[in-house]
């Protein structure tokens, strides 16, 4: 188990190994899932130095190890990123919290994530290295399709950076199966500025993603007279499916319903 | 009186079956289909383990008959050539590592060929379909009193309805598990359940030996709710088969998805009502007809029907009711006992349809209910007379002040009329459940019970009867305490261990403090005391032990052949209400606010009752919301608590407990059964609220937010 980041991406160079940050999403399945047990983990629970919450002039910097409960209890993050605060919560009860990394949220994948499309709608940015190199990623363009990301077998990711904006309107939608402790069904994330909004989906998609036509209408278009006037821009944008949780045809007419009331709250503000 | 096993459950230091320390012992694990319906062509063994580290086990090893003995033998304990339902065990595997009998399942493979499987219970079988008698009915029981047919030719109104209840997994905390081992040639198997003298005999008929070699004995049971009724049988065998052949000890613990895929759940229902109602809005005929899923095998299906049909009429007065039942096969794994058995699904129909009635004929849902409760005198649909002095219409209207019923539904209009999303409603439901064994049920099991003086002036208690969070260890205690003025240091309860203690019967049917409680109060060790315990003890060589046998109440007669007479000794009455809101955003319904009130006679512990009552409501909650197995090809998809929606803390309401006691004259301080009576209320009290608050017709629960969408979208 490493203590060091060279020590760990030195592992990665070498060696084809699992990175697991909190473990919350490997080890829900982990009796029955058995293949899980012939791989090599690389547990980067002891770095330290990824255990980091840093301010800069433009920016505020989450290292990779930095827990939902981390953000959930600094004062700072919550008044400047509510988002941020607002998702975490709504993720798992205090021992997932507190476990689980947001950037293990992000590195996992998942479409129904609840940290990536906070992130995702306040601008972040992935901040990757390798034994030989850093680079880094707006994370709007981080995912390629369903678990597929712009990260080699050699890199980790080592912190999200968030652009220090200030924004008139935030909000953070999950609508879960039930009020606590759920997979998210429809999710979404909305920010603007004032002079145009941008809104990151969850659930409703391959990956989280953010929705281009649902900005350009709600920030230039006609004001919206009732949800089903975002059907369209929905469809363009996002593509849910039926599955375990819920359905497609749930899942549109929702989205449009929370995107729809949501605005219609914030800009009678 | 404290909780007596309360300190060890909330420090962790109970010891459940998982935690008990087995010398030298082997993981066991389950074979299973892996298709609904055919013949067994072959087990194959893989190459990726080596077999001679296993021990192995079939239908070959069973040395008596190969059946889990209920009520039918019809259940093999371990599938031969045939199976009838995905997950149903063929064969049972065991090593000293669990993660190489896991390993080890995997290498297995069960090839079927299929014959066509049924999984509708509401449909016609095809002939290919038939399985069980001459047209997969596991059980049918009707009901008649009066004339339905003519009756509803003379009614003013007839209105019909049709409502449907899903399945329901019993989620108890501490999953399905069990060890056995040989010891000087008994075989003992300890683990959790329900009903240690049913695991008996089973084990007794499949294992080929008398009881005297056979000890079952019960660990802490962490929660039941039905679910380890019959099914701890089948666990228990399998270990005890795999325990025999290895000659070692064999620990056997389901993992949450086998325990969720493989074992029971609640039957489904389909319930058809036409009623007849007069101009008076009075009920002059209930027609009814209810359907069940039993699933593969006969098990319980048989008595949860009895009890579905019984309450089918719910707690009013009708002069005219039919009530056909069935329980159908299908190739489901079997569905089983749950908390209410067979009752919340006939009263969830009844009590929707209640309200489906009133709007029909233009009477508040209250006010029609009150014309039909029974009044003292009046008879239930077999013939009961009731006379048991409880005011059923002031049990309402009490529910109906504690809930702000009428004004809050002045406010809920309001809201509604100007709320963009946001709707309220207010919905009841009347219901009674009959406590203990169905008809002569009690006479035949004649439960037994002892009370011990020990050599050092204790009282031992010895039952059959278990406790699983429910109490039992408590309510005994004090019932003993009371009846010979000790304090709860002088009580022991001894563990339900068939080889030391009585058959007080199962712990099933709200019965274990009516009856088995009863027997402790009745026990004729009368009023000797610590003292004249260790007297006894002193003075003479023998041991001092009072017994109790049951004795049905004076005047109890049913008639099995008919179905008529008196269904129980008696009944428990209740009035629920549910206030809801429905998100029209995210069509979420969220119950906002519960009264539950309830004549269980006499309440015997306070704290208990209260958590017995909110516990079922919570329960209830998630059977009418949110909880909903995804079925495909006879498989639960969703076995995962991330996918099968249980509620929280934070989805329940705060729920307001009132009781009205009026003592039961045969029940132990006046006590009646209670454990079951909040599972049947609160679904259809909720519908009907769902119902009120976005003007819809809800036929069928759970009432997921998709469901309602579709609901909001179809009109229905």
């Amino acid at each position: 188990m490493p203590t060091t980041l060279a020590e760990a991406l030195e592992i990665q160079r070498d060696e084809d190994a699992t990175p697991m940050a909190g473990g919350t999403d490997l080890l829900v399945h982990w009796p029955e899932q058995l293949e899980l047990h012939d791989r090599d983990y690389l547990d980067l629970w002891g770095i330290d130095e990824l255990r980091r919450i840093e301010w800069s002039d433009d920016t505020l910097e989450l290292g990779a190890l930095t827990t939902y409960w981390d953000v959930i209890t600094d004062a700072k993050i919550g008044a400047a990123f509510p988002l941020l605060v607002d998702a975490a919560r709504q993720i798992g009860a205090v021992q997932i919290q507190s476990r689980g990394t947001w950037a293990g949220n992000i590195a996992n994948g998942s479409p129904a994530a609840d940290g990536v499309p906070v992130l995702m709608a306040y601008g972040a940015s992935v901040v990757i290295a390798s034994h030989d190199k850093h680079r880094q990623v707006p994370l709007e363009r981080f995912y390629a399709g369903y678990k597929e990301m712009d990260l080699a077998p050699d890199e980790l990711i080592v912190a999200i950076r968030i652009p220090n904006r200030t924004y008139r309107h935030e909000r953070f939608i999950k609508v879960g199966s039930r009020r606590a402790q759920a997979i998210a069904k429809v999710g979404a994330a909305l920010v603007s500025n004032g002079s145009g909004w941008r809104v990151v989906a969850s659930s409703v998609a391959p990956t989280i993603r953010r929705c281009p036509t649902i900005e350009a209408q709600i920030s230039d278009g006609e004001p919206l007279s009732s949800p089903d006037d975002l059907l369209p821009a929905i469809r363009a944008d996002v593509s849910p499916i039926d599955d375990l949780r819920s359905t497609a045809a749930y899942r549109e007419r929702v989205m449009s319903r929370v995107l729809y009331y949501a605005i219609e709250e914030m800009s009678h503000r | 009186m404290d909780r007596i096993e309360g300190l060890a459950k909330l420090t962790g230091a109970e010891r459940y079956v998982d935690d008990l320390p087995l010398d030298g012992m082997l993981w066991g694990m389950t074979v299973r289909s892996p298709a609904p319906r055919g013949r067994v062509t072959g087990v194959h063994f893989g190459s990726g383990v080596d077999w001679s580290e296993f021990v192995v086990v079939d239908h070959h090893d069973i040395p008596g008959d190969n059946t889990v003995l209920l009520i039918e033998t019809d259940q093999p304990l371990l599938a031969g050539e045939y199976v009838r339902h995905a997950e149903e065990p063929i064969a049972l595997v065991a090593h000293r590592s669990r993660e190489m009998v896991r390993r080890a399942i995997r290498e297995i493979e069960v090839t079927i060929d299929p014959d066509p499987p049924i999984f509708d219970f509401t449909a016609e079988p095809t002939q290919d379909q038939i399985q069980h008698g001459s047209d997969n009915a596991l059980k049918r029981i009707d009901i008649t009193k009066g004339d339905v047919d003519a009756a509803l030719v003379r009614a003013a109104r007839v209105v019909e309805g049709e409502y449907r209840t899903g399945s329901q997994e019993h989620v108890y905390l501490e999953n399905q598990g069990m060890i056995a081992w040989e010891e000087d040639g008994v075989l003992v198997i300890k683990g959790s359940l329900q009903c240690p003298f049913y695991v008996l005999k089973a084990a007794v008929r499949a294992l080929g030996r008398d009881s005297d070699h056979v000890r079952i004995v019960q660990t802490p049971t962490g929660g039941g709710f039905g679910g380890k009724e019959e099914y701890p049988s089948m666990i228990a065998l399998h270990a005890a088969l795999l325990a025999l052949k290895a000659e070692q000890p064999v620990r056997i613990i389901y993992d949450r998805g086998e325990d969720m895929r493989a074992t029971t759940k609640r039957h489904p229902s389909l319930v058809r009502h036409r009623t007849g109602v007069d101009g008076d809005g009075r009920l002059v005929a209930q027609d009814i007809d209810v359907a069940l899923d039993g699933g593969a095998y006969v098990t319980l299906s048989p008595v949860v029907l009895s009890r579905g049909v019984i309450h089918a009429a719910g707690p009013y007065a009708c002069d005219n009711v039919r009530i056909r039942g069935r329980a159908m096969l299908t190739n489901s794994p079997p569905h089983g006992a749950f908390r209410g058995f067979g009752a919340p699904q006939t009263h969830f129909a009844n009590e929707r349809h209640m309200d489906v009635i009133a709007a029909t004929i233009g009477i508040d849902p209250d006010e029609f209910r009150r014309r039909n409760l029974i009044v003292d005198g009046q008879t239930t649909a077999t013939g009961q007379r009731i006379t048991d002095g409880t005011d059923r219409v002031a049990l309402l209207d009490h529910a109906l002040e504690l809930s702000s019923y009428h004004e809050r539904q002045d406010k809920h209009r309001s809201l509604n009329a100007s709320h963009p999303y946001l709707r309220r409603g207010i919905g009841l439901a009347a219901f009674h459940h009959g406590a203990g064994f169905t008809g002569s049920g009690e006479v035949m099991l004649a439960s037994e019970l002892h009370l011990a003086g020990l050599p050092d002036g204790r009282i031992e208690v010895l039952s059959a009867n278990i406790e699983m969070g429910q109490g039992t260890l408590t309510v005994f205690t004090k019932l003993v305490c009371d009846r010979l003025g000790l304090r709860p240091e002088h009580v022991v309860i001894a563990d339900a261990d068939t080889g030391r203690v009585p058959d007080s019967g199962p712990t099933v049917a709200s019965r274990t403090t009516m009856v088995v409680g009863r027997l402790v109060d009745d026990s004729d060790t009368g009023d000797r005391v610590t003292q004249a315990i260790i007297d006894w003890h002193v003075e003479r060589d023998e041991p001092l032990v009072g017994h109790a046998k049951y004795e049905p109440p004076p005047g109890i007669e049913w008639d099995e052949t008919t179905y008529t007479g008196d269904a129980y000794a008696t009944y428990g009455w209740a009035t629920y209400v549910a206030e809801v809101e429905v998100d029209l955003r995210t069509y979420t319904a969220r119950v906002t606010d519960f009264v539950a009130v309830q004549d269980v006679g006499t309440v015997l512990h306070e704290t208990l009752a209260r958590g017995q009552i909110q516990g079922g409501v919570v329960q209830a909650i998630g059977w009418a919301l949110t909880e909903e197995c995804a079925w495909s090809n006879g498989v639960m998809q969703n076995n995962q608590l991330t996918n099968y929606i249980i509620p929280t803390s934070d989805d329940v309401p705060p729920i307001r407990v009132s009781f009205v006691e009026n003592p039961f004259a045969h029940g132990p301080h006046g006590a009646k059964g209670l454990g079951e009576l909040p599972m049947d209320g609160p679904a259809p009290a909720i519908a009907n609220a769902v119902a009120r608050a976005i003007d819809a017709d809800p036929r069928a629960i759970p009432l997921t937010p998709e469901h309602l969408m579709d609901l909001l979208s179809n009109g229905r």
